[in-house]
């Protein structure tokens, strides 16, 4: 699967809470809308991935159907909602189930600013986790000598899967368990990283929306107050990352 | 832990019997499982990987992902009562309590030695014989007192459950209203020969197009259309498979089906085959049906020896088709037919994105037909008889006959096949039920009705149903119904999108918070809540019906919810004495400053 190549000139239009937006074939709801300068809020879609639409966060409401932006094809002439009040309500909550599924301790943790969880949940007005948390117990796995993984925090966005076996070609991260079970797991019959082939410069690394996979050492080299979403708001910063294709998955992310 | 020569060795073994297909890693997983005494240890994991040359952890993350397979060790003995409604209003949790006080194990552990585990699973698909349990994956209905005893000894004796007396594991069929389809007196081959007789294999379509039949897996699409697409589509290796992971809570029909008119079933996949140009089948059983393993692949063999299947179908050059069974194991999810694909290919059960659909991308992205076995049953018989006599049964927008699994609260239990638009009335006076109270229609993810509305058809235009229909008298709280339900959905989400993986175990927790008497109207509110979200965001059907029961029955019955309130504001799940007891149990107090209210 490609994705559409950004020279083409687009052929077709939707409108997206009234606006027209212009998109080329092939391109999804969300791609069309970010290259257009319209930020639809996500955790799970990243430009330099195949998008897999599991957090939902980009639900919007297409013809009178609710669906995933991400995986959404863009289709001529669709009335696309997705700026209102009751889908950003409907993202909150989304959002306060991440935070209540795992162990988000913001004010503790090195990620803080830095984490896109954290920007939406602010961008959305998100104000209490609303419902009970689950406290799972997660342990972190600290064996390997220059990478700390801290599952409390894992939000199952399979970034780091989808990176470490499209780009890196190593299959360091996978998926087991089920339902509230699932969780992330790492490729070693030890079950520790220390044991995987991955290295600092993975692309697996860089791709984290929240604060699971961490380079030991460099954690507050950038002091709080002073990081990616403490001076704008990330819906005034999507965008500016919103056209990279796939040629730029190397070294592209910040 | 290294692995021993002689475990390699068969490893390796069962490995290459499977051609190192990574397609087949589920069914691998399955029979090493099997082979290794009720587990897989992670060399165990590693050496499966290695064999067939696939990532370490995608082996473990399939491994994970279905219920009978276990990460850890398990008992050598495996016991697993079905939990649902129906078998809890049989009784099954006594049951289960005096199994594991007679072999000394906690459920949900193993035992010290190793010997036995005890636990729940969802709906074994024998509500009409429950409560039933499954041993080593084995099906044991009519769950009594005695057989508690019976298979406890056995257990303790560690005979092989080969060895166990089969009365055990007799499994009645309990038709007790034929029609069309288990009615039919079908030779094998005369709806195949009837449909060589018609020349282009575009008649037969046009015949399964007029006959009007419609997926009878729930959803009640065309057939012949899902056919025609599939037809047209782009590509080679076309596959024909059929749904038989009947996991829908209630259902049984497809087991009934499945043992009495196998044929039928292989007969409607293999015309499937030649209107679509299929040259593979696969029949997706579900692994709580592994008794009629052997007898199906009995059938297929049969029908190899007799040109029904494998090369030149009757003699006729160039129609090739042959059909395998793949094993479920554990996994209502894999009923969703995208998810069955991603099984079918030995991965984890997660319902794709859709488009495209299986008819164009499907197994291993060729075109594919997937149907329910109900529905291969129908076309076979359409092949046979044509489209316009079979339109000619039942109402103008569901055509045929439908088989519905009644249980529950009813004299007599079983599989009745009716016309559509039969009414609800008239299934209960069949079925004997005296005093209904409600009736929960194609299962927890379908209808619940009270009696005010026992007029209602079954029919695509009413009352849709892939064949639950469970029974309530007055004697019911139907509000354990709902709770029983919202813990099935919690421990069937895949967990793929965030809605349905959160949403299913908040939706447990607040109607176990209400069961708590902690309840308030704060919490019927997220109920409502929940159930929007997960309408409008959840990636596949099971998110978007998983609090069906909760709002069907907050509707029809909300006086069971109400007299649960503790007050209309809010109250906290959280019990700070409950939280107390297990140091409580751990320092051995439980003198009066123990706890915290000292009222109790």
């Amino acid at each position: 699967m490609t994705q559409p190549s950004d020279t083409r000139p687009p052929t077709a239009h939707f409108l997206l809470d009234g606006e027209d937006v212009p998109f080329t074939p092939g391109q999804t709801v969300i791609q069309a809308a970010l290259a257009a300068g319209h930020y639809i809020p996500h955790l799970c879609y990243h430009p330099e991935f195949q998008p897999h639409g599991s957090c939902k966060v980009c639900t919007v409401r297409v013809n009178g159907h609710t669906a995933a932006a991400c995986t959404m094809p863009a289709q001529a002439g669709a009335e696309i909602e997705s700026n209102s009040e009751e889908l950003n309500d409907k993202r909150r909550t989304l959002v306060q189930m991440l935070f209540v599924e795992g162990n988000h301790f913001c004010p503790s943790c090195e990620k803080s600013g830095n984490c896109l969880l954290q920007a939406v949940a602010y961008d959305l007005g998100m104000l209490s986790p609303r419902f009970d948390h689950f406290f799972p117990d997660r342990p972190v796995d600290a064996s390997h000598p220059d990478i700390l993984l801290d599952f409390n925090r894992c939000i199952l966005c399979e970034l780091c899967i989808r990176a470490s076996g499209e780009v890196d070609g190593k299959h360091v991260f996978a998926l087991s368990g089920r339902g509230i079970r699932k969780h992330l797991i790492v490729n070693a019959e030890s079950g520790q990283l220390a044991d995987t082939d991955i290295a600092v410069t993975d692309k697996a690394m860089e791709v984290c929306p929240v604060g699971v996979i961490l380079r030991k050492g460099v954690g507050f080299a950038v002091p709080i107050g002073k990081r990616q979403y403490d001076a704008r708001p990330v819906s005034a910063q999507a965008l500016e990352y919103a056209p990279r294709s796939p040629s730029a998955k190397r070294g592209g992310a910040e | 832990m290294e692995l021993s020569n002689a475990q390699k060795t068969s490893l390796d073994a069962i490995v290459a019997r499977h051609g190192a297909d990574p397609n087949r890693a589920l069914q691998v997983l399955i029979d090493v499982q099997d082979a290794e005494g009720g587990w897989l240890a992670p060399a165990v994991i590693t050496r499966v990987a290695q064999q067939l040359g696939l990532p370490r952890a995608r082996i473990e993350g399939v491994a994970g992902f279905y219920s009978f397979l276990h990460l850890e060790p398990a008992g050598r003995y495996r016991v697993l009562f079905s939990n649902n409604i129906t078998d809890r209003m049989l009784g099954n949790e006594a049951l289960m309590t005096a199994m594991c006080e007679q072999l000394w194990v906690e459920r949900g552990r193993t035992s010290e030695d190793g010997l036995v585990s005890i636990d729940m699973t969802s709906c074994t698909g024998m509500c009409d014989q429950g409560p039933a349990i499954l041993v080593n994956g084995w099906a044991i209905p009519n769950m009594t007192q005695a057989r508690v005893e019976e298979v406890a000894e056995l257990i303790r004796t560690q005979r092989p459950v080969a060895e166990w007396p089969p009365a055990l594991f007799a499994v009645a069929d309990n038709i007790r209203r034929s029609d069309l389809l288990l009615g039919s007196t079908l030779a094998p081959g005369d709806a195949l020969r009837a449909t060589l007789a018609r020349g282009d294999s575009t008649a037969t379509l046009e015949e399964i197009k007029r006959s009007k039949l419609r997926g009878r897996g729930g959803a009640g699409f065309s057939t012949g259309l899902k056919w025609a697409a599939c037809a047209a589509a782009p590509g080679d290796g076309r596959v024909v498979v059929c749904n038989a992971d009947e996991g829908e809570p209630g259902t049984f029909k497809d087991r009934v089906l499945l043992a009495r008119q196998a044929d039928l079933v292989f007969e409607g996949m293999t015309v499937c085959a030649r209107v679509v140009g299929a040259q593979q089948g696969f029949l997706y059983l579900r692994g709580e049906y592994r008794h009629l393993l052997t007898p199906l692949n009995e059938a297929l063999a049969r029908r190899r020896r007799d040109t029904l299947l494998g090369r030149s179908i009757l003699g006729r050059a160039g129609f090739d088709f042959d059909i395998e069974i793949h094993l479920g194991a554990g996994a209502y999810v894999c009923g969703e037919e995208s998810a069955l694909i991603e099984s079918l290919e030995g991965k984890r059960g997660i319902p794709r994105n859709r488009p495209p659909y299986p008819v164009t991308h499907g197994y291993l992205g060729r075109p594919t037909t997937v149907n329910n076995v109900e529905t291969f049953c129908a076309a076979a018989l359409v092949a046979l008889k044509g489209g316009d006599a079979y339109a000619a049964i039942g109402t103008p927008k569901s055509a045929g006959t439908k088989l519905l699994s009644v249980a529950g609260d009813c004299a007599r239990p079983g599989i009745y096949e009716y016309p559509f638009g039969v009414s609800v009335r008239e299934v209960l006076a069949d079925c004997g039920a005296a005093d209904p109270l409600a009736v929960q229609v194609s299962g927890p993810s379908g209808s619940c009705i009270d009696a005010s509305e026992l007029d209602r058809k079954i029919a695509f235009e009413d009352l849709p149903t892939a064949g639950a229909f469970m029974v309530f008298d007055g004697s019911r709280d139907m509000f354990e119904v709902a709770r029983n339900f919202a813990h099935f959905f919690a421990h069937e989400s895949c967990g793929f999108c965030t809605p349905c993986r959160v949403g299913t175990s908040l939706l447990r927790n607040q109607m176990d918070k209400l069961h708590g008497g902690k309840g308030s109207q704060y919490d019927l509110n997220t109920i409502y809540l929940l159930n929007r979200l997960l309408q409008a965001a959840s990636h596949c059907g099971l998110g978007h019906t998983a609090c069906n029961p909760i709002v069907d029955t907050l509707k029809r019955f909300k006086p069971v919810y109400e007299r649960r309130l503790q007050s209309l504001e809010f109250e906290p799940a959280f019990d700070l004495d409950g939280a107390l007891a297990r140091a409580r149990e751990m320092t051995g107090r439980t003198d009066p400053g123990a706890y915290l209210d000292r009222s109790s």
